[in-house]
């Protein structure tokens, strides 16, 4: 092979004063960075293969290891930047289209940053949620139109099936396949603890875990891996997804080395084939065909369970969504375009989508113009960063939001964005043994449960801090919001108000 | 008693207890200072088992029988009768090496440089085992009758 003209992206620096040769730095390396020279009598790194995951510096006894970005760059060009000509160097090295991993990494505008809060000040009085209680209990299903009661004051209005929630936070599909036994562990273990739901993503759902089925969303994706009558019962939730935020408009291809027997098991598709998720729904092409599938899976589980479905945030999400609620869904999850991946071609990744602020508000704005707001709840995924992300998205107009990179960042994640090669250091995004032991699940589902915990703490103080006691006088609560540096258009389409007005 | 049980499925072989083993047998009780200045570095306490995937640390088990306190030559290999702990008194250790033969963990290991049998004590001047202490992933357990699995 010829040269290669790429240069190492990170730098490692290792502090000789205190490296003590322990070689912690070289078992811990699925990438083979560091290595002892014998001849040297030290510990050496080949910064080339550093993908600055920091489980090196995390575990290093002396904190002798520290990872730069490599100070090697191009000659200043604003527009041939760095990363626009190391993936020309990549691509003409491979002839393949880049892959990358987790959300959209590229500079756009991070609307939550521009949105601020309200609180209450004279005229009517904030709530301390230490002293006074405080709800954040909610439902996510279809509501009645209205509701019926008796005189005895007992609802007579049959309610459709709902999910209850402790706190307005869920986390967001992600699946076996993609993410490690142990990660799927902590998560079920997490949402059982925490009284909410996580999702199976499309990858099946393995027999461990059944126990957690009150607990679980099951995924019914385009390859529809690991479908039958059990998988669909056991569950407390079914989603259809359509799209994934990171990849609007792709499928999905777990490669055949990934699909060990257990995951084969799981997926119930033949040991070391592709796992091919088609783009489209081969018996969905319109909103007739998903009102079907919806149905379908209602009249499988007897109508006791929500079924949902799940689209990336793209241009006509509104009218899009407007007609999944008119197709008979409970509730609709909407991933805004900074959404996680496990894999994602790289230039899909950093442009295909809209920002989950705005498909939020004018989905929530549609359906309410349309009058059918109540018939469908709304979740919120893509980048929920922190507890006042959930706020704002709230505030929008969501139900509840999905979150998945920030509880894979409790797990351990450092987003060194190479889930895609299966090595992951902390054991998350990964199926070899050697490093899925990495993630101890009872460490793991602790540091989820404080991380949710510690959120829901923060939403209640910020409620108090608006006078409000409950999450549902929040919702669509617009008035809360205001904006900073937007144009004018920008909010409108959010629907609040700039600071100051 | 207490002893030292290892998870094995979330071991993740990083050696780490063999690196804050030696840093609690080591004079200045730090691992720069252990490490970087001791003359003659304390050997290790415990014996780290590998087979990829599989990997633990092996303490001594402190027998209740204990077959290395039997079979010394010279008495200094003792069972404390009290606390449970097996400890070798390196002062009258001959280093003939007959307990690390009957071991039947192979939990005694050679301190060559010293010529005296080396074996864990349990951290007895610290309280906690340092090993269990510092593990990453709460592979060690110290407890009291086991661990369930």
């Amino acid at each position: 092979m010829s040269l290669s003209y790429l240069t190492p992206e990170f730098k490692v620096l290792r502090d000789y004063d205190k490296c003590i040769n322990c070689k912690v730095c070289m078992r811990q390396c699925s990438f083979e960075v560091h290595s002892y020279d014998e001849h040297l009598d030290k510990m050496i790194s080949n910064d080339m293969n550093c993908v600055n995951c920091q489980r090196c510096v995390v575990l290093c006894p002396t904190q002798a290891l520290t990872i730069i970005k490599h100070p090697q760059t191009f000659k200043e060009h604003a527009n041939w930047t760095y990363d626009a000509i190391r993936d020309i160097y990549r691509q003409a090295e491979t002839g393949g289209v880049l892959l990358s991993s987790m959300g959209n990494d590229r500079p756009y505008p991070v609307y939550w940053d521009k949105i601020v809060i309200n609180a209450s000040q004279v005229t009517n009085p904030s709530i301390d949620p230490l002293r006074e209680p405080m709800e954040l209990r909610v439902y996510i299903g279809r509501k009645p139109d209205k509701i019926e009661i008796d005189e005895n004051l007992n609802v007579k209005t049959k309610m459709p099936p709902q999910l209850k929630l402790e706190t307005p936070i869920m986390f967001s599909a992600m699946s076996y396949g993609s993410i490690s036994y142990n990660a799927h562990a902590a998560l079920a273990r997490a949402a059982e603890e925490l009284g909410i739901l996580y999702n199976t993503g499309e990858g099946g759902l393995h027999k461990d875990f059944r126990k957690y089925g009150k607990n679980t969303i099951v995924q019914v994706a385009s390859g529809r891996f690991g479908v039958d009558r059990e998988y669909l019962n056991t569950a407390a939730a079914i989603e259809i997804k359509i799209g994934q935020g990171a990849k609007p408009g792709i499928g999905g291809h777990l490669p055949g080395e990934k699909v060990s027997e257990d995951i084969s098991a799981t997926r119930m598709i033949p040991p070391g084939s592709d796992a091919i998720s088609p783009a489209p729904h081969h018996d969905i092409y319109s909103i007739e065909d998903l009102a079907q599938l919806i149905y379908s899976l209602k009249e499988a589980t007897d109508y006791q369970k929500p079924v949902g479905v799940k689209i990336a945030a793209v241009n006509n999400v509104a009218a899009i969504a407007s007609g999944i609620a008119r197709a008979g869904a409970d509730y609709i999850a909407i991933d805004g375009f900074r959404g996680g991946t496990g894999a994602a071609p790289k230039r899909i990744r950093d442009n295909v989508g809209i920002p989950i602020e705005f498909a939020i508000a004018a989905v929530d704005a549609r359906l309410r113009s349309e009058g059918i707001r109540h018939t469908i709840s709304l979740v919120a995924a893509g980048s929920i960063r922190n507890s006042a992300d959930i706020v704002k998205a709230i505030a929008l107009g969501a139900d509840a939001v999905y979150i998945a990179t920030a509880a894979l960042i409790a797990l351990g994640c450092h987003m060194c964005q190479k889930c895609h090669t299966g090595k992951c250091n902390w054991g998350i995004a990964t199926q070899d043994p050697n490093l899925v032991k990495r993630l101890n699940p009872e460490i793991g589902y602790k540091r989820l449960v404080n991380l949710v915990q510690a959120w829901s703490h923060e939403i209640k103080e910020m409620l108090g801090g608006m006078g409000i006691n409950d999450i549902e006088s929040l919702k669509g609560n617009r008035l809360m919001l205001r904006g900073i540096g937007m144009t004018q258009k920008e909010l409108d389409i959010l629907g609040i108000l700039a600071a100051g007005e | 008693m207490k002893k030292v049980y290892v998870k094995e499925e979330v071991c993740v072989g990083c050696r780490l207890c063999e690196v804050y083993c030696i840093t609690s047998h080591s004079k200045y009780k730090d691992v720069l200072k252990a490490y970087k200045l001791e003359t003659q570095r304390p050997t290790p306490r415990i014996v780290i088992e590998e087979n990829k995937p599989v990997s633990f640390s092996l303490q001594c088990r402190h027998c209740d029988d204990a077959p290395c306190v039997k079979s010394c030559i010279t008495g200094a290999m003792q069972k404390d009768p009290l606390t449970g702990v097996v400890t070798c008194d390196t002062d009258k250790c001959v280093g003939c090496w007959t307990c690390v033969l009957v071991c039947e963990f192979g939990a005694i290991i050679r301190d060559v440089n010293n010529k005296v049998a080396s074996k864990c004590d349990l951290c007895a001047e610290a309280g906690e085992p340092a090993c269990v202490k510092n593990c990453p992933n709460e592979a060690l357990v110290y407890s009291e009758g086991g661990i369930s699995v």
